[in-house]
């Protein structure tokens, strides 16, 4: 489609930048990126950036289209994969800058094994002992759709990294890890929920959370994550009466 | 004799930078995290010890972006086999498939779905709680008889939901993970593996892997063309480095485009939305498969849906300023069809094109999708070198960058994502039976030489172009003249402008000469590779003058079984030129015919 003058963007991208190996504190770095248009994402923004001005800015980045969880970050103050944000709703200045709670390593670049380590702990696999057979287990489209919403996690960190609770805390296990967590307790198949709601019951577990809703605002998938949370919640009380 | 290609360059030692070099001794390496990968590791995890080596977070890979479904005769919907599926994968691939290779696929998908539900994935369910089927393009009963339903899915993201369930799998049975490790260089020593090289990306340390047995998982090669569904990640660099050493990468020549790309960005949306009812429509709004293919329209293989697109555009029928795409319909849908069955790509469509899919056309070109060739594997997934089947002990490929061949010159729709389980499976399995019986390797002593080289002279390259510059023009030349329609001309033309391409890469810089994260200079190794590919791609494709699948040349517009009923061998020299050889295509099942649909 033909782009009429007035569609082209120049950009204000200010990054908050880090390198261990220089750098004793972050500092913002200013970019001036033209000839972008409002359908571009910030992703391409950051592109342009690094393409073409700065190759030493470093973030991670993948499948570009919102499914592989690579670019959390902090576009404008809101967590966001900086694939699925446009320009269109940013518009010309564009901050962006690591999400928190995560040691950064080098600029948006954050060390993920602290989030992966809590994803881990809630058991994330189908427990189911029985051997069905040569065939599937069965399950209704109803049972199918009681956790529909939580299979869609990316494990991006978008929701965690916007906890308030989980920013002084890093104990605490999470939203993204409930969110997984959720997504067996609620599979008719799955027979590990027990030990799961231990694991959630426990101090760094489901109590933490005080409703927030930062997690649920900041999931770019969609999920309602602290509905989810409430509902884990809901089935440790159920189980202790 | 290819064998003699494949030795280990061991540099002088200490005319470098010091670089951290960790050593490491496995049984068996995984190289790649995708479905390929992590299927195979949940097969060798307990039997020996083993490490996957990932440059993406596992359930980053691009596995996870597959939407529409896996193909298995289930029958749980309504009448189906495995052999009507082998028939459709034969003739889908315009009879360049290995007849047997692609019985076994589709004898095994049916277990191997079963084993996934067992995994715990959640497929979509029919009313009586069995795994539910859709339709999908080139999959029909008795032998093309009308389009039957075989797809097993989770919504439009089931990709993503295998990713997960083999990842949670491997954590489950305590796999070995290094995560963002990306390998830049096989040991090869007397014909036989020995290791592997990394690069971490964390702290620029090199890995050098021991190792009995290794199998490459590392996806397809899209990024050699601007328009693609591919992942920035997917620059072939599986099929790359082995190339460099000396094994030949098998009809690279194949490439098949999706019909269905969002304009410009090239973001897939599924088949799977043809086969819930869409249609393509032209600038007058005719459904113009119709006249393509009148049995099943829509749902004819990608192929020639692609070029009936194209031809459309062509012929003026395109839309917009430059009539340059056409329109995907769905808006005859129930609207909640569209909310259960399609949830992502319609939020695709109002992320990224601002449309509403339930009242809006969508506007659409064909996308870079696939490699169907890659990397010549078995049955076994064991790598061959030759027409003669000659192994190189120890090393294995599976899933995009492998070509056993099942897809021959085109890829049914959900035939990859059981290419990789059942391959990924048998590959596994077979490594952990070897490394049972082999002896641990010798290293040579500067295995990790060449990469560190490679790495020093990016860094210490100044003057020359950004990476960037030379890998646009790369995509933009390969969109242009070796994509769906291809001539004489046009490939004369391409080659040329890699040859220019390579000797400007050779100058190219980059900024970042740190250790952390330099993605500066992973992304400028990676066009290394996209280049090699590029090339061997556009040499095997010049010299096939035939149509057939996914290859189509206007100059060649037929299919010639006579002379190209073979596929193509593409072996580095030791000039840097590209040789072909050809080696037989395994038929016997059934006899090559016009391909309609
Ligand atoms: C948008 C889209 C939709 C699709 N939909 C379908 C569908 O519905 N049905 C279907 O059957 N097929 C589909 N396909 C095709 C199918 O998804 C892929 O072919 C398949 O998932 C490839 O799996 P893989 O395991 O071979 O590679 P990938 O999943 O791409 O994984 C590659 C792995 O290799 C790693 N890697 C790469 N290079 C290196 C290196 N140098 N060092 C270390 N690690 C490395 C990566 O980190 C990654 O872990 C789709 C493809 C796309 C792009
Ligand atoms: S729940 Fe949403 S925000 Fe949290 S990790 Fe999963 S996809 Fe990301
Ligand atoms: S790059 Fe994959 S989610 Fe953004």
């Amino acid at each position: 489609m033909e782009q009429v003058a007035a569609d082209i963007l120049t950009v204000t991208l200010r990054v908050k930048r880090f390198n261990p190996a220089v750098d004793r504190k972050p500092h913002w770095q200013v970019f001036t990126v033209e000839g972008m248009e409002p359908t571009d994402r910030v992703l391409d923004v950051l592109h342009q950036a690094k393409w073409h001005q700065d190759g030493s800015l470093s973030f991670r980045r993948s499948c570009a289209h919102g499914v592989c969880g690579s670019d959390a970050m902090v576009i404008n103050g809101a967590n966001g994969l900086a694939c699925q944000v446009l320009l269109s709703a940013t518009g010309p200045d564009v901050t962006v800058e690591a999400i928190r709670g995560l040691p950064v390593v080098k600029d948006l670049v954050v060390d993920m094994q602290p989030f992966f380590a809590q994803y881990r702990s809630v058991l994330p696999w189908l427990v189911a002992e029985g051997d069905p057979g040569y065939t599937e287990r069965r399950q209704s489209p109803e049972q199918r759709a009681r956790f529909d919403d939580t299979t869609k996690c990316i494990l991006c960190a978008a929701c965690t990294t916007s906890c308030p609770v989980f920013w002084p805390n890093g104990s605490y296990v999470g939203p993204a890890a409930i969110v997984q967590a959720h997504r067996f307790i609620f599979d008719s198949r799955d027979e590990g929920t027990a030990d799961r709601l231990e694991v959630l019951s426990d101090r760094s577990g489901v109590w933490r959370c005080r409703t927030a809703f930062n997690c649920t605002n900041a999931c770019p998938r969609g999920i309602r994550v602290t509905e989810a949370i409430q509902e884990v919640k809901r089935t440790i009380l159920s189980d202790r009466v | 004799m290819a064998l003699a290609l494949i030795s280990t360059q061991v540099g002088a030692p200490g005319t470098l930078d010091p670089v951290h070099v960790h050593h490491h001794r496995y049984d068996a390496v995984i190289v790649g995290a995708g479905g390929a990968g992590l299927r195979a590791a949940i097969e060798v995890a307990g039997t020996c010890r083993a490490a996957v080596l990932s440059k993406l977070h596992p359930t980053r890979s691009h596995t996870g972006a597959a939407q529409g479904g896996m193909c298995a005769a289930l029958a749980n919907v309504e009448e189906d086999s495995s052999e009507w599926h082998t028939f459709d994968t034969i003739k889908g691939g315009d009879y360049l498939v290995d007849q047997t290779a692609a019985r076994v696929m589709c004898a095994e998908a049916v277990d191997a779905v079963i084993e996934l539900e067992h995994f715990g994935l959640p497929f979509n369910r029919t009313t009586d709680g069995r795994i539910d089927q859709r339709r999908f393009g080139g999959h029909t009963r008795n032998h093309g008889q009308a389009p039957v339903r075989r797809a097993c899915y989770s919504a439009d993201r089931t990709g993503h939901m295998i990713l997960q369930t083999l990842y949670q799998q491997c954590v489950k049975r305590g796999v070995t993970f290094f995560d963002e490790l990306m390998a830049l260089d096989v040991v090869l020593d007397d014909g036989r593996v020995a290791g592997v090289v990394a690069y971490e990306l964390a702290t620029g340390d090199l890995h050098v892997f021991a190792t009995k047995a290794l199998l490459f998982a590392t996806g397809g090669f899209g990024k050699v063309f601007k328009v693609t569904s591919n992942a920035h990640a997917l620059t072939g660099d599986g099929p790359g480095l082995l190339f460099r050493r000396g094994i030949p990468l098998q009809d690279m020549e194949f490439f098949q485009f999706h019909p269905t790309g969002i304009y410009k960005l090239g973001i897939l949306l599924s088949e799977a939305a043809r086969g819930e009812g869409g249609v393509l429509r032209n600038a007058q709004g005719e459904r113009f498969m119709e006249r393509y293919a009148p049995t099943v329209k829509d749902l004819a293989p990608r192929d020639l849906v692609s070029r009936a697109m194209l031809t459309e555009i062509r012929e003026g029928r395109g839309l917009g300023p430059d009539a340059d795409f056409l329109h995907l319909d769905l808006t005859h849908l129930p609207p909640d069809q569209i909310d259960a069955k399609l949830p992502d790509i319609a939020d695709f469509v109002r992320t990224y094109q601002g449309l509403e899919p339930k009242i809006d056309l969508i506007p659409i070109q064909p996308t870079a999708h696939y490699a169907m060739g890659g990397i010549p594997t078995n049955l076994d997934a064991e790598v061959v070198i030759d027409a003669a089947g000659t192994t190189v002990p120890g090393l294995y490929a599976a899933g995009e960058c492998a070509c056993v061949s099942v897809h021959g010159a085109n890829r049914l729709g959900t035939n990859s994502l059981l290419d990789i389980v059942v391959f990924g499976r048998r590959g596994g399995r077979a490594m952990a039976a070897f490394v049972a019986d082999a002896s641990q390797p010798d290293l040579p002593a500067d295995a990790g030489g060449d990469v560190r080289r490679r790495i020093e002279a990016l860094k210490a390259s100044s003057g020359g172009e950004r990476v960037a510059v030379v890998r646009h023009q790369l995509q933009e030349h390969m969109m242009l003249e070796a994509s769906v329609f291809r001539t004489e001309e046009s490939l004369t033309k391409v080659a040329g402008h890699l040859g220019e391409l390579r000797a400007r890469y050779g100058d190219a810089v980059i900024d970042d000469k740190g250790a952390v994260f330099n993605y500066d200079l992973t992304e400028a190794l990676e066009l290394g590779y996209l280049l090699d590919l590029a090339e061997t791609l556009v040499v095997s494709a010049r010299a096939r003058t035939e149509s057939r699948g996914a290859h189509f040349r206007d100059d060649h517009p037929s299919r010639d079984d006579a002379n190209w009923m073979r596929h193509t061998l593409a072996h580095r020299e030791a000039d840097g030129s590209v040789r072909l050889s050809y080696k037989p295509v395994d038929g016997g099942l059934y006899e090559p015919m016009e391909r309609k649909y």
